[in-house]
């Protein structure tokens, strides 16, 4: 056989080989997509919260997306103590200023981010709050002090629709 | 079952081979003898395989989506044909597949039924064949039922109503079976549990069905014992393999054209509409694969014989082995079996068609005569035809020519090539 | 290869019997083309927004559309209103939700995530308004139907006075589409019912036509990804399988056999 013929018959079988895996790849993407949210759940919005009963020192928590959202009107105290700690006592260095946009609300993920389990309210060593999952402490702001939660509870996308109205999401 | 003694090339490989002779299972697939004449209709084993895997693995996906609750299951088909990402096409390939499955086990069938491929010393594989086919009736049966469509609800209701026709204790095992006084929720959950499980079971079957084959090798259109090795025959990869594959994708273009164009063709309109206990559809008709059945069933007038009728019609099968006593294999070499053959066929078409018009008038009279042929092939023409028929002389091997020199000899050589 | 013909005659008799049992009952539909047959079928977007507005103008006050959501209005391959448009008509719908916190129910305007509001609380109410008929839902209504989008076109265009020797009870009507002839839906439809934004003159002809185009949609929301990678799919398939049948003659070239 000719060193010619052989070069043709691998590049068919080459080809057909590429092609089939070009198939097999396109056939599976459908059965892993499919597990990814779909439509329905992509297209649910945002939620809208009627903040005017919370006073001052109370949390409410409101589910969004499936997960808790605290929603926390802080006393004038509370504001003071989380600004004045010091950036560098920080683990996951973050200014209050840059957590709560109008310093009396506090909108954040209710969700540890340990392993994700949902903290609880004026509880741990900071005045904030503990995960009694795995002993994580966050302060009044929210952020990570003590404990094996890597980062600050997450802000979520909010607005103020109007005084009485916060929209997540 | 392996002809020569395999042994891994690898250290490794034969240390594990020594634990689990999974190489030698591989090794005896890839070189297992195969009739080098095989035509076409062989590639269906392959093909069925295919759509056995396309079933299952769709299925999962489904069911990873589905919920099993008669006030939800409509409502989480359209969810998945609407929302879930590319839900419609997983549910279309598995409503279509379905019909695909049935398309190619019929041809199947009845390539078996031509070349005699159930005969001795292949009795065992063409019976879990049978079983084979039966529960992928349930698994088909109970799958329809599962949108809650109109049809789903009023099939599941006739069918299970069959076996009310059993003396004293039948209206208790309907009862029994759906879980209340009518087709309702427990009756939904459990075939979906049992269609999740079928599936699996066929798998298990089919593992069977290949090892039995395995045994004595593959029949062929000559019919013919053959010796394995030789030069009659080819090991299975690659020669098999490619072949099979092209099959397959042939199959895939049928396929897929269904899918994507014409996808609700094979459906019943009535199941696009939620189950509603209180109508009943002008016209029940089982999928299309189930109508020759249900032709027999209906055309018998009493409720418990047509109901043995059809029940007979399936399990006849089983006994074919038996039934047909002509010792030739291959129809090529029964020139009176071969006719009869294709009557068969056009019986079964027939039985189909009519299964599918109302019963009354015509249709019920052509429903009746087109049954009664059918038990007749079976039970009278089969065992009279094999000590009566002259057969065709047989070739020596499928490559060599006839002992003799028989003038037949062109003839039958042509008819084997016209079905390759 | 005969045999992949002979398959193939198989194939088509099988068609054949399921079209056969489908259509039991032989009406000859009126005929129209719609864009969204064939290989290559799309919608037409206009006629969508048209039906749209046909059905909310005129179906909607009865029918319900459960299955669908105003946010597939700007999805591909629909009507393709803009994400501003199907905002806007979502909230001209009051929504019931709730509880809120005080357990109880209210209404707010709708957003793209709300389902298509329905006429009805339930089936039971929609019986009770309609002299016992439900109206059916039209969400899938085109394939819950043998004769699909011509059934629905003719029906709306099939209403006729009675034939002599045919009496009609209160609030049934005569169409000569319906099964039966027999009907509890009133012809709904008359030329320049709807003032289409487009200015396309409402004939009776083209309101049926568009909203059963739009009707089509409703079923069938993917059609349009469907015919595309149908037709990829399948001139991949026919690549593939020249190549497998070109390498499987030079397999088999090496013992001298025919396959």
């Amino acid at each position: 056989m000719s060193e010619k013929k052989t070069n043709r018959r691998d590049f068919l079988f080459t080809a057909t080989y590429a092609v089939g895996a070009v198939g097999v790849g396109a056939t599976i993407w459908p059965m892993i997509d499919q597990m990814n949210p779909d439509a329905s759940v992509k297209a649910l919005a945002s939620t809208e919260v009627d903040v005017s009963t919370v006073t001052p020192g109370k949390t409410i928590t409101v589910l969004w997306r499936g997960k808790p959202v605290f929603i926390r009107r802080r006393t004038q105290d509370e504001i003071a103590e989380a600004r004045l700690v010091k950036l560098e006592d920080l683990k996951h260095p973050e200014k209050d200023e840059d957590r709560a946009k109008d310093p009396e609300w506090l909108v954040m993920l209710g969700v540890c981010t340990h392993l994700g389990c949902v903290p609880l309210d004026q509880k741990g060593d900071y005045n904030g709050w503990f995960c009694p999952c795995h002993g994580s402490h966050y302060d009044i702001s929210g952020r990570i002090r003590k404990g094996p939660a890597p980062t600050n509870m997450e802000i979520p996308k909010y607005e103020f629709v109007n005084s009485n109205t916060i929209k997540i999401g | 079952m392996s002809d020569h003694e395999y042994t891994p090339k690898s250290k490794f490989g034969k240390w594990f081979n020594d634990r689990l002779p999974l190489l030698t299972l591989a090794n005896h697939l890839t070189d297992y003898p195969t009739p080098k004449n095989l035509n076409y209709w062989w590639t269906f084993g392959g093909i069925l395989t295919f759509c056995l895997i396309t079933q299952i693995v769709t299925g999962l996906v489904l069911a990873m989506h589905y919920i099993a609750h008669a006030d939800m299951a409509f409502d989480s088909v359209e969810h998945i044909m609407r929302d879930v990402n590319y839900g419609w096409l997983i549910r279309y390939i598995h409503a279509n597949g379905a019909s695909m499955f049935f398309l190619a086990v019929y041809i199947h069938i009845f390539r078996s039924l031509f070349y005699g491929s159930y005969k001795a010393p292949r009795e065992i594989i063409w019976i879990i064949g049978i079983i084979i086919y039966l529960l992928m009736m349930a698994a088909a049966f109970m799958g329809y039922v599962l949108p809650w469509g109109q049809m789903s609800f009023w099939g599941a209701t006739v069918i299970t109503n069959l076996f009310s026709a059993i003396p004293l204790v039948g209206e208790g095992i309907v009862t029994w079976l759906w879980g209340g006084y009518s087709v309702d929720n427990p009756t939904l959950t459990r075939f979906f549990t049992l269609h999740y499980l079928i599936p699996f079971l066929i798998l298990g079957l089919v593992v069977l069905h290949i090892w039995a084959l395995h045994i004595p090798g593959n029949n062929n259109p000559v019919g013919i014992d053959i010796k394995k090795p030789s030069k009659d025959t080819v090991p299975f990869h690659p020669y098999i393999v490619i072949k099979d594959g092209f099959a397959l994708l042939m199959f895939m273009i049928v396929f897929a054209f269904f899918v994507f164009y014409t996808p609700n063709i094979l459906g019943h309109a009535d199941n696009y509409i939620e189950a509603d206990p209180l109508v009943t559809p002008a016209h029940i008709v089982p999928e299309w694969y189930l109508l020759p059945f249900y032709a027999i069933l209906r055309s018998v007038p009493d409720k418990l014989l047509g109901v043995v009728a059809m029940l007979s019609a399936i399990f006849i099968l089983a006994a074919l082995p038996w039934l047909d006593t002509s010792k030739i294999r291959s129809a090529v070499f029964r020139p009176l079996y071969r006719q009869f053959y294709w009557i068969l066929v056009a019986d079964v078409l027939i039985l189909g068609y009519v299964g599918a018009m109302p019963a009354e008038g015509l249709y019920l009279l052509v429903a009746r005569i087109a049954t009664a042929y059918y038990f007749l092939h079976f039970l009278v023409i089969l065992p009279v035809l094999g000590f009566k028929e002259r057969t065709l002389p047989l070739p020596l091997s499928i490559t060599e020519p006839v002992l003799g020199g028989s003038p037949n000899l062109a003839a039958a050589k042509k008819k084997v090539s016209l079905n390759s | 290869m005969k045999n992949f013909f002979r398959i193939l005659f198989l194939i088509s008799l099988l068609i054949g019997f399921q079209y056969n049992s489908n259509a039991a009952e032989k009406v000859e539909y009126l005929k129209t083309d719609w864009s969204f047959k064939g290989l290559f079928g799309k919608f037409d977007r206009a006629a969508l927004q048209r039906g749209y507005q046909v059905y909310t103008e005129v179906c909607s006050s009865c029918h319900s559309m459960k299955y669908l959501s105003y946010r597939n209005l700007a999805e591909k391959g629909g009507p393709e209103f803009s994400e501003e448009q199907a905002k806007a008509i979502a909230a001209s719908f009051e929504v019931k939700d709730g509880p809120n916190a005080d357990g109880d129910m209210f209404t707010r305007p709708g957003k793209l995530s709300d389902k298509f509001v329905m006429p009805y609380e339930n089936k039971k109410a929609a019986q009770a308004a309609n002299g016992g008929a439900y109206p059916p839902d039209m969400s899938v209504l085109v394939k819950a139907r043998g004769g699909g989008v011509d059934y629905i076109y003719s029906l709306l265009q099939g209403y006729e006075d009675p034939p002599p020797g045919v009496t009609l009870d209160d609030g049934v009507y005569y169409n000569k589409y319906m099964y039966g002839n027999k009907i509890k839906m009133a012809n709904q439809l008359s030329d320049g019912l709807v003032e289409y934004s487009d200015g396309t003159n409402a004939t009776v002809e083209q309101m049926s036509k568009d909203v059963t185009t739009f009707l089509m949609w409703a079923a069938e929301p993917h059609l349009e990804s469907r015919h595309q990678m149908g037709f990829k799919a399948i001139v991949y398939l026919i690549i593939l399988t020249i190549l497998v049948y070109f390498s499987m003659k030079k397999i088999w070239s090496r013992i001298k056999t025919e396959v």
